[in-house]
């Protein structure tokens, strides 16, 4: 590494010396918790739809835990938050409006 | 108005970083972003599957489920033992650093170890692929095998999908392991290749899976023998990066495939 990439990466470290470690333990006990929930709604039978919508909305908090806490992108700069968080969602929407409405289409249909 | 001066004889240190992080650590993020394409992609082809498919099989008891959620647990634990291993290193705690990798990396291998179980159980019961050869000596079960001929979209999309995340996981445990042990898991890595070949038999799809670690091996020893160094804070905190959205996956894959496709 050149030193501009030393004196940056000795930031971050420096940065990261001031990281509490409870957080980290908390982190992991609330991602156990919501895993727990996920597992007892799963033994409920509840209708898929609403299961999916309940289960889907428990995996973006838990993936908004691991990226902001253990990736520690919530401290990094705004620039490398938004660049990296809206390009990936911005991918993944565009595949969502392709691709469900014409499962839904197909099965609507009746084509199989 | 201002005149802007370029200068070329400064020296690197003073260009600003445009991300206020190291180039490595941008690089993996990078990486991370296409990465999460590719299994958005087969998250994607899975759901696709299951909303045009009508009779879309439901095919995991109450013992895949609670076999997934100890698996879940493990990489759970396993982002957890991670982090304190990048907290290890930026305190320059060497010790530790090397003790919270291998917890990550034994964390790993359990859940390798449970998913490898389940996907046997489920192949010799009858839950397959065609390119699987049959296993001797077991009753299929009637149920699966049926799934397996009526909705074949199913066992297509559930191999390739978590066959692809087991797959980053176990290049995640060689990752991990040569950033904490560097030339002395070569070894390692080549005895862990022989037990997995020699301890599966030949119809299972790991007696020829377990050569992703040879192939590890040789990657990893001419990475090493090219550029030999002692990896730093910096490095650690990128293979963490890696191991976490291995994780991060797995918090998508686990309900959408297990749990929407649970029978209690």
């Amino acid at each position: 590494m050149d030193a501009t990439q030393i004196a940056l990466a000795e930031r971050v470290a420096e940065e990261q010396r001031h990281h509490k470690k409870a957080q980290f333990f908390w982190v992991w006990a609330a991602l156990l918790v919501m895993t727990a929930i996920e597992v007892y709604l799963t033994y409920q039978n509840m209708a898929p739809t609403k299961m999916l919508t309940i289960l889907m909305g428990l995996s973006l908090i838990k993936a908004a835990l691991i990226i902001g806490f253990f990736m520690h992108l919530r401290y990094e700069i705004s620039r490398m938050k938004w660049i990296t968080m809206c390009s990936v969602v911005a991918c993944l929407i565009l595949m969502t409006i392709f691709f469900f409405p014409d499962a839904e289409r197909i099965i609507t249909l009746g084509v199989k | 108005m201002a005149e802007t001066v370029v200068r070329h004889d400064i020296p690197s240190v003073y260009e600003p970083s445009l991300f206020g992080t190291y180039s490595k650590k941008i690089g993996m993020w990078l990486f991370l972003m296409s990465d999460s394409l590719t299994f958005g992609a087969l998250l994607y082809a899975y759901s696709y599957g299951r909303i045009s498919t009508a009779g879309w099989p439901t095919p995991f008891h109450s013992e895949s489920i609670v076999n997934a959620t100890i698996m879940t647990a493990f990489l759970l634990t396993s982002s957890l033992t991670m982090v304190l291993a990048v907290r290890a290193s930026v305190q320059k705690d060497a010790k530790m650093q090397t003790l919270w990798l291998l917890a990550t990396i034994a964390c790993g291998a359990g859940f390798v170890i449970l998913h490898g179980r389940e996907w046997s159980n489920l192949i010799a019961e009858g839950l397959t692929l065609p390119m699987f050869p049959p296993v001797p000596g077991h009753e299929v079960n009637a149920e699966f095998a049926n799934v397996a001929k009526s909705v074949p979209q199913f066992p297509s999309t559930f191999f390739t999908l978590t066959g692809m995340h087991m797959l980053h996981v176990t290049l995640g445990i060689v990752y991990l392991g040569v950033v904490a042990l560097r030339k002395k898991f070569i070894p390692i890595l080549l005895a862990l290749w022989l037990i997995a070949w020699l301890g599966t038999p030949a119809y299972s799809p790991f007696h020829y899976g377990a050569h992703v670690l040879l192939l590890s091996a040789i990657v990893c020893a001419i990475i090493l023998w090219l550029k030999p160094k002692v990896y730093d804070a910096s490095d650690v905190e990128v293979a963490g990066l890696y191991w976490h959205f291995v994780d991060l996956v797995w918090m998508f894959i686990f309900p959408l495939v297990y749990l929407m496709s649970a029978r209690i």
